[in-house]
């Protein structure tokens, strides 16, 4: 009973001094509304990744050799940029071969759907007359094509006999199908294009047409010289590379009746351990898109932390913005208090009333930062290309937060208004 | 007087010092006595200085005696703690005060609820209960007004009303007219006759006006901290 009208009468007290109410607030509104933004940015951040790893395969178990040494750390991470696999140059007694990749579905061949293998050989233009276009070349095995999710247009993808003859076959998407042949799919298969990678020209043989998924992330090119990926037989991409046999990473496609996709790569890095035993400088990791997501959330979210933290110094500041101009309302109002205390106002109702105006202050000022914090972050969010998500776990926290923040500094003020003496408080001019 | 009533207030021998211990200790009340009945509407006069504030605190609960003990009708003031003065502060002492104290930035209908929204009294009683009161005091029709849209008069008749609200035993009167001109002091005061009159109040009037203390039943004098003289029986009551 005494807490609504508590609340109403703070809210009265806000109403009565506008201007103070709202540049105190302001503090508040700021530093809430600087995390919310942060907040906001990275959910939406994280959650547009979640949903391109999702796109690329949940059920994809990622395997490749990493230096030993790094376990710990990769298997707390799940996943490492830039100093493990592949840039770290491992000689051909490194890498995993075909052999074993072989033997690895020969065991396990309920749970393996395939094992796609790729290579990136380069980027540079596919080619037909006047016209190109620009591809990223890869190559890659047969089971690639289960581990992605690609529409084939017309004709048909790599196939085994293609990498067995390492032939000079590739499948292009339709932007190249439409520069080159004016978007007659049908029409480009058979043809002949000249790929230009490294200033060499190869001719290869067109045998397919996907069709080409604008990835809203990452793409930023104008149509004409949109890069895409064409994809020739892996063997054949070997030979233009001159690299040794074997790959330092492959994708295992695990089976749709699969329990669970952690627990098999485990099985299959225990596969691999014995190949390795002998190896002092690489062993062999196996990492699923789930822990592939966690980890990239994870650092996103602990950069988001950080920032928000930093942000959340102009809270405190905030904070000590509410004290100073509680401390001045009680100063005023001390007549106020006194007629309250000799109606028969205990101590702690005149406490509650301060710290409910202290909180108030803090909560409308904590909501209109939540507000505009979520259209902040929204529209960077929007700027940068991702879908805004609302951090639902984050403005719960900013609400308590500052209510939190209204109890912690407006009860020093508050504790003063209760302790102060009837008569000298009546007195006082 | 009949002396087997029982006293509302009883003040036996009160001493109030301030500074205690201190090389610059000060005693303001030097061992007053002083018994009032039920009904009774008693003024207390003296000059300023004479101690006549520092009583009324100590009549009001508002402060404890330094020594000396007194009875607000059954309750033991000097030995209650402050939680205890409140609560007799609410439901047994309605104050009124020269400066009329009231709230700023709620109405006159909000001021006259605050002592029973003290007492926990449910929010449509409270209402009924203020407006009834405002109603005595002829303010009904400005009870959605605020402190500041109020002349003196008007502001004096709301806190009466105010020290009402909660039926208290005593309606405590400091300097009620002081801020007032001759008129509407007359108004005020009429009122404290007619609550004494009509509903039988105990009233205690502290003024420096030998006049008005005339019209009451009873005048105490106070001077230098000691009651130099009394008189009884009022002339217009």
């Amino acid at each position: 009973m005494l807490m609504l009208e508590n609340i109403k009468l703070a809210f009265g007290a806000l109403r009565s001094n506008k201007m103070r109410s709202l540049l105190t607030m302001l503090g508040i509104i700021i530093g809430i509304g600087s995390v919310i933004a942060i907040m906001t940015v990275s959910s939406s951040l994280t959650a547009s990744i979640s949903d391109s790893f999702q796109e690329m395969g949940a059920n994809n178990i990622t395997v490749g050799i990493r230096q030993t040494g790094e376990e710990e750390e990769v298997r707390s991470n799940g996943m490492r940029f830039g100093t493990s696999g592949r840039e770290v140059s491992a000689g051909e007694e490194d890498l995993i071969t075909d052999e074993m990749i072989g033997k690895l579905q020969a065991s396990y061949p309920e749970e393996i759907e395939a094992a796609a293998v790729s290579e990136t050989v380069g980027n540079g233009t596919a080619q037909s007359g006047n016209v190109s276009s620009n591809i990223s070349l890869m190559g890659v095995n047969e089971d690639y094509f289960a581990s992605t999710q690609i529409t084939l247009l017309a004709g048909r993808t790599v196939k085994q006999a293609d990498l067995e003859g390492s032939r000079r076959v590739i499948m292009v998407s339709d932007k190249v199908a439409a520069a080159l042949f004016d978007g007659d799919n049908k029409a480009a298969l058979g043809q002949a294009a000249n790929i230009n990678i490294n200033n060499i020209a190869y001719k290869y043989y067109i045998v397919g047409v996907y069709k080409y998924e604008e990835n809203s992330n990452f793409s930023s090119s104008s149509e004409k010289d949109i890069t895409t990926t064409a994809y020739i037989p892996l063997t054949a991409g070997k030979e233009m590379l001159h690299s040794e046999e074997g790959c330092s990473q492959f994708t295992v496609v695990t089976a749709a009746g699969i329990n669970s996709v952690s627990d098999f790569a485990e099985q299959v890095e225990a596969f691999f351990a014995p190949y390795y035993a002998a190896n002092e400088d690489y062993e062999v990791a196996a990492v699923t898109m789930e822990s592939m997501t966690e980890s990239m959330n994870e650092m996103i979210q602990t950069a988001a932390a950080a920032i928000a933290l930093i942000a959340g110094i102009s809270l405190l500041v905030g904070g000590i913005g509410v004290m100073n101009i509680m401390l001045v309302s009680i100063t005023e109002r001390t007549r106020e208090i006194g007629t309250r205390k000799a109606l028969g106002a205990k101590n702690s109702s005149i406490r509650l009333q301060f710290i409910m105006e202290s909180v108030v202050l803090c909560m409308v000022g904590g909501c209109l930062g939540i507000l505009a914090g979520f259209l902040l972050g929204a529209a960077a969010a929007y700027i940068l290309g991702y879908s805004a998500t609302a951090p639902a776990g984050a403005i719960l926290l900013a609400a308590g937060f500052s209510m939190a923040v209204g109890v912690f500094f407006g009860y020093y003020p508050a504790n003063k208004a209760a302790k102060l003496d009837p008569i000298e408080a009546l007195r006082y001019e | 007087m009949k002396e087997n009533q029982n006293y509302i207030i009883n003040l036996q021998n009160i001493r109030k010092s301030f500074f205690c211990g201190r090389p610059n200790e000060l005693e303001i009340l030097h061992g007053i006595s002083l018994k009032i009945v039920s009904g009774e509407f008693v003024s207390i006069v003296g000059e300023s200085g004479s101690g006549k504030s520092t009583l009324m605190n100590i009549i009001g609960a508002l402060d404890r005696p330094t020594a000396g003990d007194y009875y607000l009708e059954d309750r033991d003031i000097r030995n209650a703690g402050d939680e205890e003065l409140s609560e007799i502060r609410n439901q047994k002492i309605g104050f009124v005060f020269q400066t009329y104290n009231l709230v700023a930035r709620t109405s006159a209908l909000a001021n006259v609820e605050l002592p029973m929204l003290y007492a926990g009294v449910p929010k449509k009683k409270r209402t009924a209960r203020a407006k009834e009161l405002l109603d005595m005091v002829d303010m009904v029709d400005r009870m959605g007004h605020r402190p500041d849209e109020l002349s003196g008069g008007q502001k004096q008749r709301t806190a009466i009303a105010r020290a009402m609200a909660n039926n208290p035993s005593i309606i405590l009167a400091d300097e009620p007219t002081g801020a007032l001109d001759s008129k509407t002091g007359r108004h005020i005061m009429d009122i404290f006759h007619r609550l004494h009159r009509e509903q039988g109040k105990t009233i205690v009037l502290i003024t420096h006006s030998g006049e008005l203390a005339e019209e009451t039943e009873r005048m105490i004098t106070l001077k230098d901290g000691e009651i130099a003289g009394e008189r009884k029986g009022g002339a217009l009551c």
